[in-house]
């Protein structure tokens, strides 16, 4: 062998050494790379797009061109793709492993959804175009808007809200509606359990309600009888959320729902968790009003790094002549776009346009691509799974961390633990760095309220069993770290792009945007 | 189902770890009345992915796409060229598939970014400071609104006539239900806007005036005056930029005196998509920062000295403060974001300045061009990238006529102000560098047509 290698390189049998105190030139430590900000690399004068000629044309600009520099870095192509590449790597995200974040549904998120939504048909058609050149994504908006009324068995959706709490707030703003259409002005609280989505209070708030709490019952569910005590003439409804942020089933929700209503109230449903009943429940059987619905949660399209969203809102038959406008129509063969010009005529109750367009159309086309490709059936198998997933991992930690919910039964697609047991000095916080060293974004934590140190996961549907086992390994271990009071978790993450973060400092000297460093007198 | 990785045999093994015999044991806590014994009746089953991939091309096509025609639309959303490695970089699964960054830890990438585009759109505003963020620029117009009532504790606000009309609607619904008061006007067919107007109408009850620039009908005016005769009422000047890319060429809000820059986003590097999802744009001075809605990312250091960004003044927000929240937003629109800032990227200031000036002249080559044909008028003699037309004939059976001739020759005023006569005869005509002096010709010759 040694005769055809003529450079003289030798194979080695390598040898481990000590390599952490080990600084490097550039500060990276191989394929961990950091990466400066556009403002320290780029420059005014370079741009990564071409153009032709730029005509030295005349200027109508009313004598207000820009003169002063914009202070705008750029990157020639290149390096543009680097740095963001670069950047990127620095991010968990669903395509690198499990994100059990409860409540937010990291499902995987398909690739045909993107590849449908880039079709020009789709991408390239503007708002405002005439209805009749743009029949095919009307037709997109009403077959979504048939799949989530019969799902949820509702009476009709409204499309337009951008995202969950846009949602919530088109079913506020319809309760409102309903209610002051009955002369019912008085009516300006809503009661919101403690354990709600921080949105359904803020989004009652933004609409001019006030808010009292409901309190729970012993095994985190609504309690009926505090509920039913506090109905009265000054209430407008309810916002509950079901299944709810503890990851249980509301087993009063029809009873809910009957004395709200006897009671001359409305019924909210944050729908962030319809993901766990698609198929097996509609919200409608239960008298609900009106529900938000994630398309980025339930309906898998993508949460890129906080938006965008897309919340489509059912309504009951109650609620129905108030929704937001614009809304899509069919008459005989054709779709029509129903507008404050032609709302008049058959829509005289909607209480008007909640953003400019039509919705996040975007979203739409992903969301229906996701849904046709489930069907009915599919759709039922997914509530199923992530049910089946949740319970799964519940059962699997009982003995090594305090599941304060789990001897009244099962959960549904998220399982909630407590920090109950962990040492003076040691939280959930620790827990949750401990499963980033171990390569796995955390769960929710410290949500919701109701829980201590609540631990919220929801492994959904589209992880496998060896993925949830490799799991429940690590969080175990890192829990049972936890308990013994290793002291390397109150340090971890130790193997992230970066320690713990200083967010007191953070917000103490805000720092929230890039400032040129102070030049040298010198160069006077 | 290829979504789903679990096998019958691993669902068997789960339910006997968990102790259930079925998976209905694990739905017993749901009424039995409500229980559905099966899939849905009356709905597909389901697809693969040729199927589906059918079944959406062929709806895709029923659609005439702006590039597959002479295209001067705009009013509020634009059709600009945007480099193919935005849509590569937007499509990194950890960008893509990543959720808000509230592990930091790991979500160094998408801080990073959102710092940027905040340093980004500052600079472009002309503003100290810019969150994360907003749904688009209609949602974004009312929370600032509602900013500046928190910030001077009034509630009437003056929206020019010049306001893009469906952000007027948005704004009007949201009022109806808070109780703050709205001064409205339509605008008119005239060379200027309405400055001296608004001037008029501010008064010690003012909380903001919120003004488009350049307005609906694509003139330009100098803020500077605006914003002095509102402040010498203690109220705060709003401007609304809907076509950010004008900011390459024109003057920023904030060097004019705009309290709060609100804006759309979407012409940089997001596209049409038939409204949405665009990213809405909010800037401020640095003192009115804790009365701003939505996500805020902030420099810090991590345990070891480095340098590293964190989501910060959460305490403005929901899920901290709940009702007492400057706003109810959560999740916003930080891929689209991301788009922008990448396509801001590429273009730097040279870049951004030189896609204005393209934009500008190309808009200005059409204004003449189509001010020669018989029956048209050029309204506004400032402008960006977008101008009015004052037809012969009313403009919203024109532009339907010229759409079954495969031309989409603009926004009629009668689309955006129904029932408004005197604005009947109005179009919008916007021209970016993806207009070609072919297709003003075919505009310009088509018109003359339909106008004889």
């Amino acid at each position: 062998m040694s005769t055809i290698n003529q450079s003289g390189w030798r194979p080695t049998t390598p040898e481990a050494g000590e390599a952490s105190d080990i600084s490097t030139f550039t500060g990276n430590r191989a394929l961990m790379l950091d990466e400066a900000l556009i403002f320290e690399i780029g420059s005014s004068e370079t741009t990564g797009v071409d153009f032709g000629e730029v005509p030295a044309a005349p200027s109508r600009l009313g004598g207000l061109e820009r003169s002063a520099e914009i202070g705008l870095p750029g990157l020639s192509e290149p390096e543009t793709v680097r740095h963001y590449t670069r950047l990127s790597r620095q991010n968990y995200a669903i395509d690198l492993g499990l994100f059990p974040l409860g409540s937010c549904t990291m499902k995987h998120n398909p690739r045909l959804n993107e590849r449908m939504a880039r079709l020009p048909g789709f991408a390239d058609i503007h708002p405002l175009a005439p209805v009749d050149t743009v029949q095919g994504a009307l037709e997109v908006i009403d077959q979504l808007a048939h799949w989530l009324i019969t799902l949820t068995g509702m009476q009709a959706v409204a499309m337009s809200p951008k995202a969950g709490a846009h949602g919530e707030l088109c079913g506020i703003l319809a309760i409102r509606s309903a209610l002051d259409a009955q002369g019912q002005q008085d009516r300006k609280i809503l009661l919101v359990p403690t354990s709600a989505h921080g949105t359904n209070p803020a989004t009652a708030a933004f609409a001019g309600f006030s808010v009292e709490d409901i309190p729970a019952t012993e095994d985190g569910r609504v309690d009926l009888e505090a509920l039913k005590a506090r109905l009265g003439p000054d209430i407008a409804g309810v916002m509950i959320t079901n299944p709810n942020t503890c990851g249980l089933f509301e087993r009063d929700m029809k009873a809910i729902s009957d004395a709200v209503h006897a009671a001359g109230g409305y019924v909210y449903c944050d729908g962030a968790n319809f993901n766990a009943i698609v198929g097996r429940v509609r919200p409608g059987d239960l008298g609900v009003d009106a529900m938000h619905i994630n398309l980025h949660k339930t309906f898998s399209t993508p949460h890129g790094g906080g938006g965008p969203g897309s919340g489509p809102v059912v309504l009951s038959a109650a609620l129905a002549p108030y929704a937001p406008l614009p809304f899509v129509e069919k008459q005989g063969d054709k779709f029509h776009l129903v507008e404050e010009e032609t709302a008049g005529e058959h829509h005289a109750g909607t209480f008007g346009r909640m953003t400019a367009f039509n919705g996040q159309m975007g979203m739409f086309t992903r969301a229906l691509t996701y849904i046709l490709s489930h069907g009915a059936d599919g759709l039922r198998q997914v509530a199923e799974d992530s049910v089946l997933n949740a319970n799964y991992i519940l059962r699997s930690m009982t003995d090594v961390l305090e599941a304060p919910f789990a001897k009244y039964g099962p959960c549904m697609h998220e399982a909630i633990f407590s920090d109950k047991g962990l040492p003076e000095g040691l939280s959930t916080i620790d827990i949750a760095k401990g499963l980033i060293d171990e390569g796995y974004h955390p769960m929710t934590v410290y949500f919701p309220l109701v829980v201590h140190g609540a631990m919220l996961v929801e492994p959904t549907e589209t992880e496998s069993k060896a993925t949830l086992d490799q799991f429940i390994g690590a969080f175990r271990s890192v829990a049972a770290r936890a308990k013994n009071g290793d002291p390397t978790i109150k340090t971890a993450p130790h193997f992230a792009p970066r320690r713990r973060l200083d967010e007191t400092l953070a917000a103490r000297k805000p720092v929230l945007a890039w400032k040129a460093p102070a030049k040298a007198e010198a160069a006077e | 189902m290829r979504y789903l990785p679990l096998t019958q045999p691993d669902r068997e093994a789960m339910l006997g770890v968990i102790g259930a015999s079925s998976i209905d044991d694990l739905f017993v806590d749901v009424p039995a009345s409500a229980v559905l014994d099966g899939p849905i009746a009356g709905l597909p089953m389901h697809a693969s992915e040729l199927a589906v991939e059918r079944h959406m091309t062929k709806l895709a096509a029923k659609n005439l796409a702006a590039g597959a025609a002479p295209f001067f639309l705009g009013a509020g959303a634009y059709r600009h060229h945007v480099p193919a490695s935005v849509d590569h970089i937007i499509q990194r699964g950890e960008f893509l598939t990543a959720y808000t960054p509230y592990q930091p830890e790991i979500a160094q990438g998408t801080l990073q970014m959102m710092f940027e585009f905040q340093s980004q759109i500052a600079r472009l505003l002309g503003c100290d400071v810019a969150n994360a963020s907003m749904y688009d620029g209609s949602t974004a117009c009312w929370e600032a609104i509602t900013m500046a009532r928190r910030v001077t504790k009034r509630g009437k606000a003056i929206l020019s006539g010049g306001l893009h009309p469906h952000y007027v609607s948005v704004a009007n619904t949201m009022a109806k239900f808070t109780g703050d008061q709205l001064v409205t006007a339509l605008p008119t067919l005239s060379p200027t806007p309405d400055t001296d107007d608004l001037i008029a109408q501010i008064d010690d009850d003012t909380s903001c005036v919120v003004v488009q620039y350049p307005d609906i009908l694509g003139r330009i005016a100098d803020l500077s005056k605006l914003a002095e005769a509102a402040h010498a009422k203690k109220a705060l000047l709003v401007a609304v930029v809907t076509e950010p890319v004008a900011l390459g060429a024109i003057k920023a809000p904030g060097e004019m005196g705009a309290d709060i820059v609100v804006g759309e986003g979407q012409s940089l590097g997001v596209g049409l998509q038939f409204g949405g999802p665009y990213v809405g744009l909010f800037a401020c001075s640095e003192k009115l920062v804790r009365q701003m809605p939505g996500r805020l990312c902030g420099e810090t250091v991590d345990a070891e000295g480095k340098r590293g960004y964190v989501l910060t003044l959460s305490t403005r927000e929901q899920h901290i403060r709940r009702e007492k929240a400057t706003s109810n937003i959560c999740t916003s629109s930080v891929l689209c974001a991301l788009a922008m800032s990448v396509h801001m990227t590429l273009l730097g200031e040279k870049g951004l300045r030189q896609l204005a000036a393209i934009n500008h002249a190309t808009a200005l080559a059409a204004a003449d061009r189509l001010a020669q044909v018989p029956g048209v008028e050029l309204v506004t003699p400032t402008f960006f990238n977008e101008f009015t037309l004052k037809l012969s004939k009313e403009a919203r059976p024109v532009v339907r006529t010229l759409a079954d001739k495969g031309i989409l020759a603009g926004v009629s005023l009668g689309r955006l102000y129904p029932g408004a006569d005197d604005l009947a005869n109005g179009l919008i005509v916007a021209v970016t560098e993806t207009t070609t002096s072919e297709d003003i010709e075919t505009l310009a010759s088509a018109l003359q047509e339909v106008l004889a």
